[in-house]
Parts: C-alpha cells; structure tokens; sequence
C-alpha cells in the first residue's frame, strides 16, 4: 500500500463518517418532526379508544367502544350533531353556489366595472377578525330571531366559504374556453341554453371543488356558531367543545374524529378534483 | 348573427345582476355589522364618547399585550419554520428525506382548528403524550412534568396548524424559480443555508409575507384556541371579547376591544392589500 492510497482511504472514511452523521441529523429531524405532527393525533386516537385514564397513568388502564356506543346509538348526542351538522353544511353549500356560480361567471366572463376591487370585497371577511364581527351579527340576527335557528347559522357559514365559492367559480369559468360557449350561440343556442349545456359542465369540477371546501368550512366552523347558533343549535364542534371543557375527553376525541375524517379524505381528494389549469387562476 | 353580436359572456348590466346577490350577502352580514360594532363602541353609552375604550383598555391591557406578543411570536416562529421547511425540498440533495417530508408537513392543514386545540389539550397536559414521552425517553424527570397550557400551548398550536399553509405557499414559489442561479451558486461552491437565505428567500420574499399576513388575521380571529388551550387570565382578546357578551352582555365595551383587534390586524391587512394591488397578482 503506498502513501497515496492510506491518504485515499482515510479520506473516503471521512466521507462515510460525514454522510452517516448527516444522515443521522437528517432522519433525526424527520422523526422529531414526525413526533410532533403525529403525536397529538395519536394522543387523541388513545383517548377515543379510553374507558379509564386517569393521572398518573401513562395510557389508558382500560380500554373499549362504550363512549362511542353511548354517542351514536339513537338520540345519542353526535347522532344528534352529526345530522345538524350535515343539513347546515348542506344547507350552506346550496346558499354559496346559488350566489356564487353567477358572480364567478359573471366575474369571469361579464363586463365589470373594477373587477379586481369586486373579487378583494369577497376577501373582506377574511381580513377582520371573525369574533368581533360574529357577536355583532349574532345581535343583528336577534332581532330577527334568526339567533338559536338553522337558517341563522348557514347564513353565517354562507358568509365564511363565500370567498372560496366565488373566487373558485370564477377561476373555474375563467378556464372554459369561451370559443366553445360562441360556437353553441352561433348554432343556434340561447345564451341560456349556452350556459346550461357548455359552460357549467366543463366548470363542473372546479364548482365541485368549491362545494366540498364550502361543506367542510361549514362543518368545521366553531366561532360564528358559537355565537349565532348556541345554546340551541349543537353542531358537532359544539359538542366537542362543550364535552372538552366539561372535562369528557372521551367525547371530545370522538368528535375529533368525527370532523378529522372529512378533512384528511379531502386532503388527498383535493389535487385531482382541483386541476391545476384551475388552480392556477384562483384569484386572477 | 354575426359573431360579434355572439360575443360571449353577459353585457354590463346583466354582469352586475348575477354579481349583486353574492355582494348583498357581503354588504348585509359583514359591512353592516362591521359598522354597528364601530357605532357600538363608540356611542353604546348613549352619545359619542372614549367611555368604552378607557374600560377596555383598563381591564384589558395585559390582554391586549398578550395578544400581541402571542401573535407576532407565532408568526415569526412560522416564518423561520416555513422556510427551513420550503427550503429543504427545494434544495434538499436526499430523494427519499425530500420525499418523507413532502408528505410529513402538510397533515395539520386540513385538521380544522377546534380539533388542533382539542389535540393540544391532550397532548400538552401535564400527563400528556408528549410529557409521558420525554420521561420515557429519559430527557426529563417526572417532577419537571409542566403543564404547556398557557401562552405557550397557544403559540405552539398555531404554529402546528398554519405552518403548513404558509409551506405549501412558499413551496409553490420557489419551486417556479428559475434553477440557474441556485445551480451557479451551488457550483461556486455556496452552502445551501447560504443559497436560502441569500438567492431562493428574497425571490418568493412577497409570497412568504402574503402567507405569514394571512396566518396572523386567522390567529386574530380564532377562538376556540386560546379558549380550549388557556381559559385563565391573561388570554387573548378574542376570548374578552366572548366573555364581555356572554356573561355580562356588554357589547359597548366588547366592540372596543373589536376595534383594537382591527387595528392590530389593520397594520398588516393594509399592507397586504397595498402588496396586493402592486404585484396586481391577477385581474387583467
């Protein structure tokens, strides 16, 4: 062995040991990172899963279904919930795309005056802070007495996903080609009819898109329904957070999960429903 | 028909028809609202008057400091998170690391925010998972076991929950920037810290800030966090402003404190807005 290759070798070490450290810090992080987003998820899991936790023990002494037997057996509370829950966010769906398909055609299609002032009016509500607004709206609605009702709360929901209905429809519209709307009137189509049978389909998926981040802004809502909806309308946050601060986790998580599971689907729905010609005209 | 006449889209007075219900919404759950909760604060005590405003900010001071100092910590804490995080799987040389994180950080952005407060409350308890972990681990002994509900349980949440949205944002941007100089830079042999900060930061500069606007307005309007993580004095304002109604209906003095968290977030909505209209991200 010559001086040349000791020196070779001791520096090809160097790199193993280097890459191996590197590696080391690198899956490190990962797994910290790991810890700290899964952690709490986990935690939550155990405790939906918990008959007997209590201090000082580290996971539950017992474990079992009967909370969620209790919960969703017939009059059971998240039954109760869930289904309120459903109808609003349905109910709050079919409010923002009646209002929100014409603006988004209209503001991708019409001749509007300060078009880009109108499209930052629908981003408003999101620039304030909701509780200051919310309780008012909640005094106005009393008034009314919309305060403790359904229609009270779609509307403050409506209110929530509007941005994201209108803003969506419009980059939808905006991504049909306007040809194929021109070659349906020039044989003969009402502009109707033009609407109807071109247009609207081949923004389907986008208007989908919206709808489903329209239902889910809905059923995760908590701070306009605290307000507008309590103590008559419990949504299934309200129930999470009335059990949560009553001290019964159990319930707690099991609403967690009820909300979680939407949310996750959605997460890996999202990027085939949403293409990203659309994407890429949201907010333009 | 000529083609011309076929022109698509509607004319200007059916344009602003189809966009007038959506702004009806706008105008009659938000501006409205957002008017009585100025004329509130100012003239609930029967004429115009500070009177509201001195008690709030006599009872509320600390909360109000609180809110301020929770708000641009979390975000700054996201800010450098955001970036390590963007930065590595832009320039991060591991295929697989780069991988693993791609589908590792996104996970809280779709668990709604009442579930990440319901998490952290299990999870940051003084018997929580993550307590139980680190005895396990030997890094603490069981006597060090604190509670992490309070200011810090607060900012941990919010960093949990709105990095990943401010990732995804400034992932996107630097994953359109042009290669070259970073590969130049590479060449001359920069380290990829120094590439980050010096060349990929100041490109996606004006995205990052939009993102980390956006995350300090929801940290203004969230409740269900500091009301679920930290219900004991001091809290943040939106937990005052709940409290002030609920328990003694006093809207005069809970829209002052509305208006102080306008103006909090007024700061950086303004800028936001202004940014905005100059990059002119869209309209045309």
């Amino acid at each position: 062995m010559t001086f040349g290759n000791a020196n070779e070798m001791k520096l090809r070490n160097t790199h193993i040991v280097t890459t191996w450290v590197s590696n080391f810090v690198r899956y490190g992080i990962l797994a910290l990172l790991a810890f700290a987003i899964f952690g709490p998820i986990a935690n939550m899991l155990l405790w939906a899963v918990a008959e007997v936790w209590y201090y000082p023990h580290k996971l539950p002494l017992e474990y079992g279904f009967s909370f969620w037997e209790r919960v969703f057996r017939e009059e059971g509370n998240a039954t109760e919930s869930l289904m309120t829950s459903v109808a609003i966010a349905v109910l709050t769906v079919i409010v923002s795309l009646i209002v929100a398909i014409p603006a988004g055609y209209s503001l991708a299609r019409g001749r509007l005056p300060w078009r880009y002032l109108l499209l930052l009016i629908f981003l408003l509500p999101q620039a304030f802070p909701a509780v200051a607004v919310h309780m008012n709206i909640a005094r106005i609605f009393y008034g009314f007495g919309l305060t403790g009702t359904i229609p009270g709360v779609v509307l403050v929901h409506a209110l929530q996903g509007l941005v994201f209905a209108v803003w969506i429809a419009t980059a939808a519209f905006s991504a049909v080609d306007p040809e194929l709307e021109i070659a349906a009137r020039s044989m003969g189509a009402s502009k109707m009819r033009a609407f109807v049978d071109v247009t609207l389909p081949l923004a389907l998926p986008g208007v989908l898109a919206s709808a489903i981040f329209v239902f889910l802004i809905s059923l995760d809502e908590f701070t306009g329904t605290f307000f507008v909806g309590a103590p008559d309308v419990v949504t299934v946050p309200m129930l999470l957070f009335t059990s949560s601060m009553e001290g019964n986790y159990q319930i707690a998580s099991i609403s967690s999960l009820i909300l979680l599971v939407p949310s996750i689907l959605f997460m890996f729905i999202i990027e085939r429903f949403l293409k990203a010609d659309v994407l890429s005209k949201v907010g333009a | 028909m000529s083609s011309a006449q076929l022109s698509n889209g509607p004319n200007r007075f059916a344009s602003i028809l189809l966009i007038l219900p959506s702004l009806a919404i706008i105008g009659v759950l938000f501006i409205y609202p957002l008017g009585f909760s100025v004329a509130s604060a100012f003239f609930e005590t029967g004429q115009f008057s500070f009177e509201n405003f001195a008690k709030a900010i006599d009872f509320y001071s600390r909360d109000i400091v609180f809110t301020v100092v929770i708000v641009f910590l979390a975000t700054a804490i996201i800010a450098v998170l955001s970036v390590c995080i963007a930065g590595y799987l832009t320039l991060g040389e591991s295929v697989l690391a780069v991988a693993v994180l791609k589908w590792l950080y996104r996970w809280p952005l779709f668990i709604p925010f009442i579930v990440s407060a319901q998490l952290m409350r299990t999870f940051l308890a003084k018997n929580g998972m993550m307590n139980n972990i680190l005895i396990e681990a030997g890094v603490m002994e069981p006597l060090q076991a604190v509670s992490f509900l309070d200011w810090r349980g607060i900012v941990i949440t919010f960093v949990w929950k709105q990095t990943p949205f401010v990732v995804l944002l400034v992932a996107g941007a630097m994953a359109a920037l042009d290669r070259t100089t970073i590969e130049a830079a590479r060449n001359l042999g920069a380290s990829k810290l120094r590439i980050l900060i010096q060349i990929v930061v100041p490109q996606v500069g004006t995205t990052l800030m939009v993102g980390l606007i956006l995350s300090y307005v929801t940290i203004m309007s969230v409740l269900s966090v500091p009301m679920m993580i930290n219900a004991q004095t001091p809290t943040m304002l939106t937990v005052d402003m709940a409290w002030r109604i609920n328990s003694y209906g006093d809207y005069g003095v809970a829209n002052a404190l509305g208006i102080i968290s306008y103006l909090i977030t007024g700061i950086v909505a303004w800028f936001y807005l202004r940014q905005g209209l100059k990059e002119g991200g869209a309209p045309k």
